[in-house]
């Protein structure tokens, strides 16, 4: 017994050595002396419902961009002061959503990142500004998040307004570029705020690049089996398919179409919810040839491709577009509180208000905010070729070129 | 005054002070959420307790309510107090006529309880396709925390409108345990077919019923959607805002004044602790099952039921 | 606007997703028959079995129709434990308890699979997935023609246990009367459990059938739920004739409703129908009083 408590204390004697050894090599105050406060950040995600991989995914790439914040320092401008995460699960309920943002008010946090769901974010972003708490929304595509006039919303990625003006031109250029194969379309969406919205806006932008809509089908969430939907899409012989779904439902249309040799020049999808890594890997000849304009991040970025392999590394987590999205979202956060010097509500949304920050690596340049909406955001036009997630518009960001009209089945 | 009474009266009195001894946002609104279930709850528990109607769609008047008051304030610019009245009627209405259809088909049971289901999906179905109510897109109320607004800056308001509801919702529920309509509803209950013969009218009394439960409901999707600001087809029609409704009312204690609070005051309660526990995917509810069967198990009569058997007191007439 | 074929193409359809719907609303209105409950944990309990399809085809390469009997018999003895060792026993005989520990029970199971498996969708790819019957306008995955053989086998046999065997005939004694089948000697608690467990048999069988077209998520199998409880009603619950036919006329009507509203709009044609027969005729197309 007595040689363990002299194994203990010298072991405690031995790190308290250490960790002064280390305090001292890395330029930090000696254990002893007044350390920085943690500035706190609220994490409020659907980790349990029916969207709760999503949920997940975009805690887990919040939780990265805190911890690799913390390990490189902290915020400096701050005495080095660490970022600490105080989670939150909306369990995919708009009033548990609420509770939760007044939990994180109570607990202090100096700014909340959230949280999938659209309405849910809509719901949230109002409490949080009773409080004059900064709310980054990391993914939520409804423009009706920026256009309420609350100043502390703020939104790294394109609304689905802007997605689908840049998917439209995307699909022009592609087109283009097959001689204009494409002359009529149908759509396929899920009808609730997400997949409504973004095929109003389709139905209204495709005539304008001479594209016909001859069909929009709306389906719910969920959707047992699109047999019939695939049915009536091969008897209105449209060219190309326009979806906007959530992840079941895309993945079971897409292998639907392709079960019942739907022949298409193409399936575009716009935000498609099913469209990752896992898709192409699982069903590779489904998946081939499918495009889709997304959030993506720039894969001729070495960080991000090292990320990838980070995430990856694992084996089990894929890198969704939600990990990327939610880790910029804090790393957007740190950047200002940097710039702000202080956790102060007030500065804090002035210095998002305000910030140039380019350190994502996202395929555009650096944010600026009007009204919330960071209007440097773009998607990125992708394909899954030969078992791979190929960025293919616009060209300075692509890895490869496009593959359009796709083959017909034999 | 009864035993009973002078708690009562007592808790009263604690609850108007409780949300300035409480001094936290987070907790004024957990409470808020607790009366405003156990209001809801008690909408079922008329129709499902004491009638012994169970009801699986309850959600379709409280959806009802929110649309009708939401509507009519978004696209038509009236004010969400006059809206509140409108959704009580509507809430009403609609009670009133799937009670006439379903008990004139006489459906009871486990049919009644599946066809409130189907009504609760045909709304959700219709909200999500038609124009007024925006479809999928829902409706977003603007945000303005004035009073005239039916919307408070100090949440402390949302408190004691839900009181409010509540101690409503415990008068109605005291009128029917003493009044001659809620005997009706009781014999209904116990044995339908008896009553019938007793020369009561039996498909009066429970459509009756169905439309203040209605009534009810739909005065509470009006709150809902003021608070909140947000309604789309989900969240008007989902089933399960209706799960929990009959839920809070069977674990107090069906057919009781006081079931659904107490039944919503440990759900919501345990919800909210659970939540707290864990961080880690899926853990925390299954404890709350876990808790929940527990419950089930140990408190057949639900939670009233166990102090009823304890104190010897037989008060509102249950079997 | 529509032709012929394409709407001969759409029964054909809506046969082939009528068959899940049978296996499902088949377990439903056993259980509702002989135990009086509407067993909230059907969904629950269908998604638990499909993770069961999943992992046995992904560590034993096993297809998911070998693995037939033995995600049956999995699903029995999983349904009959959960009778014994929790519904019944927790439930006191009381009706509206069973359905609490029910909803209990998904919501245990659903997180659950949340914990263990997380809330990533799973497919399984089997060699013949891309392989279709091509019937006039119609081009049915063999898939599918497989489920709907299976479903009317499957059915068959359940018919025959059901009516020949002692077993057989001690449910059906139960499901008319309780008390006298008690009086009788019959074990009335062994009774509930297999039946109980049968019914959870059929959720297997239905993942079985399910997964090569379908996915499984820890929400999944609540999709299937309402529209079996709408099957088992429309049927007449507790008559197993009720839930074969019953589950065909859904899956039609959902069809055409589909082709002729409109994807979203035709699901309110199966409300709609359900709430007609409800009002025409309670006790639906096959049922007893009750």
């Amino acid at each position: 017994m007595s040689t363990e408590k002299r194994r203990l204390h010298a072991s405690r004697r031995g790190f308290v050595a250490g960790g002064t050894a280390l305090a001292g090599v890395l330029g930090m105050p000696a254990i002893g002396a007044a350390q920085a406060r943690a500035i706190k950040i609220g994490l409020l995600h659907p980790v349990t419902g029916f969207v709760a991989y999503n949920g997940a995914q975009s805690r887990l790439g919040a939780q990265l961009a805190i911890d690799e914040i913390n390990a490189a320092g902290g915020i400096k401008s701050m005495a080095g002061a660490k970022l600490e995460a105080v989670l939150g699960d909306t369990q995919a309920k708009v009033e548990i959503g609420v509770a939760e943002v007044e939990k994180m008010n109570e607990a202090g946090v100096a700014a909340i990142v959230g949280c999938f769901q659209s309405a849910i974010v809509l719901a949230t972003t109002q409490s949080a500004a009773k409080y004059g708490i900064p709310y980054v929304v990391d993914v939520g595509a409804s423009d009706l998040i920026t256009s309420r006039g609350l100043t502390n919303v703020f939104r790294l990625k394109p609304g689905f307004g802007k997605c689908v003006d840049a998917a439209v031109l995307a699909l022009d250029g592609i087109n283009g570029g097959a001689g204009k194969v494409a002359k009529s379309a149908v759509i396929v969406h899920e009808s609730s705020e997400f997949g409504t919205g973004t095929a109003k806006l389709l139905s209204e932008r495709l005539p304008k690049i001479n594209i016909d809509v001859k069909e929009v089908i709306k389906h719910d969430n969920p959707t047992r089996n699109f047999d019939n939907v695939a049915l009536r899409i091969r008897s209105l012989q449209p060219d190309i398919v326009v979806m906007s779904n959530y992840q079941n439902e895309y993945v079971l249309l897409a292998r639907t179409l392709h079960q019942q040799k739907v022949n298409l020049a193409g399936l575009f999808s716009v935000l498609g919810g099913g469209f990752n890594f896992k898709f192409v890997k699982d069903l590779p000849d489904v998946a081939e040839y499918m495009m889709d304009h997304n959030h993506w991040f720039a894969p001729t970025n070495p960080r991000a491709q090292a990320m990838k392999k980070q995430v990856e590394a694992s084996g089990t987590t894929l890198f969704t577009f939600e990990i990327y999205l939610s880790y910029n979202a804090v790393k957007l956060i740190a950047d200002a509180l940097e710039r702000a010097g202080s956790a102060d509500k007030e500065k804090l949304t002035a210095a998002l208000a305000s910030s140039t920050w380019s350190g994502h690596f996202m395929p555009y340049g650096p944010t600026k905010f009007v009204n919330g909406q960071n209007e440097g955001g773009e998607g990125a036009t992708l394909q899954a070729l030969k078992g791979e997630i190929e960025v293919v518009y616009p060209a300075q960001f692509a890895s490869a070129k496009p593959v359009f009209p796709k083959p017909k089945f034999g | 005054m009864s035993r009973v009474g002078l708690l009562a009266l007592g808790a009263l009195a604690v609850a108007c002070v409780l949300p300035h001894l409480l001094g936290s946002n987070y907790a004024v609104n957990v409470v808020t959420m607790i009366l405003f279930t156990a209001f809801l709850g008690q909408s079922w528990n008329i129709a499902g307790g004491f009638a012994g109607q169970t009801s699986f769609g309850h959600v379709v008047f409280f959806g009802t309510g929110a649309y009708a008051s939401t509507i009519l304030h978004v696209s038509h610019g009236w004010s969400p107090w006059a809206g509140w009245i409108v959704a009580i009627g509507a809430g009403a209405l609609v009670g009133l006529v799937i009670g006439v259809l379903s008990f004139r088909a006489g459906l009871r049971g486990s049919y009644f309880a599946l066809i409130t289901l189907a009504f609760a999906e045909v709304f959700r179905i219709v909200a999500n396709s038609v124009e007024f109510t925006r479809g999928g897109l829902g409706l977003l109320i603007r945000a303005d925390p004035r009073p005239e607004n039916f919307q408070f800056r100090n949440p402390i308001w949302f408190y004691y409108l839900a009181l409010a509801l509540v101690l409503a919702s415990l008068a109605i529920a005291f009128w029917l345990t003493r009044s001659r309509f809620g005997a009706q509803l009781a014999a209904i209950r116990e044995n339908e077919d008896a009553a019938r013969a007793l020369g009561i009218d039996v498909l009066r009394a429970k459509t009756v019923c169905m439309t203040i439960s209605g009534a009810m409901a739909g005065a509470g999707g009006t709150f809902y959607a003021q608070k909140y600001l947000y309604v789309d087809p989900s969240i008007a029609y989902g089933v399960e805002k209706s799960v929990e409704m009959l839920l809070v009312s069977m674990i107090g204690g069906a057919g009781t004044v006081f079931g659904p609070l107490v039944g919503a005051a440990m759900l919501m309660g345990l919800g909210e602790i659970t939540r707290a526990s864990s961080n880690t995917q899926g853990l925390s509810l299954i404890v709350y099952g876990v808790i929940l069967i527990v419950i089930v198990a140990y408190l057949p009569d639900g939670v009233i039921g166990l102090f009823r058997r304890r104190s010897g007191e037989r008060g509102a007439p249950r079997a | 606007m529509l032709s012929f074929d394409i709407l001969l193409a759409g029964v054909i359809n809506g046969l082939a997703a009528g068959a899940i719907y049978v296996l499902v609303a088949v377990g439903l209105t056993l259980i509702y028959g002989v135990l009086h409950i509407i067993n909230f944990a059907h969904g629950s309990l269908l998604m638990l079995a499909m993770y069961g399809v999943y992992f046995l085809f992904r560590s034993a390469k096993l297809d998911p129709y070998m693995a037939l009997p033995i995600v049956m018999a999995g699903s029995f003895v999983f349904g009959y434990l959960l009778y014994r060792l929790v519904i019944g026993r927790f439930s006191h005989g009381k009706d509206e308890n069973i359905l609490l520990i029910t909803l209990g029970l998904s919501i245990i199971i659903d997180n659950a699979a949340l914990f263990l498996f997380t809330g990533d969708t799973q497919t399984i790819d089997v060699p013949y997935a891309g392989e279709i019957v091509a019937i006039g306008a119609a081009f049915l995955p063999v898939a599918k023609l497989i489920a709907f053989v299976a479903a009317l086998a499957l059915c068959a046999a359940l018919g025959l246990f059901m009516q020949r065997s002692d077993l057989g005939r001690a449910i059906r004694a139960v499901a008319k009367e309780r008390q006298g089948a008690r009086l009788v000697g019959i074990d009335v608690e062994n009774v509930f459990a297999v039946s109980y467990g049968i019914g959870i048999a059929c959720l297997g069988a239905a993942a079985c059938l399910l997964m090569p077209s379908f996915y499984v998520s820890p929400s999944s199998g609540h999709a299937f739920v309402l529209i079996a409880f709408t099957t088992v009603v429309l049927g007449g619950m507790g008559s197993f004739l009720g839930a074969l036919v019953g589950g065909f006329v859904i899956g039609i009507t959902e069809s055409l409703g589909g082709l002729l509203l409109g994807e979203q709009l035709g699901q309110i044609g199966i409300s709609l129908i359900f709430i007609l027969i409800l009002l025409v005729r309670p006790t639906g197309l096959f049922g007893g009083g009750r």
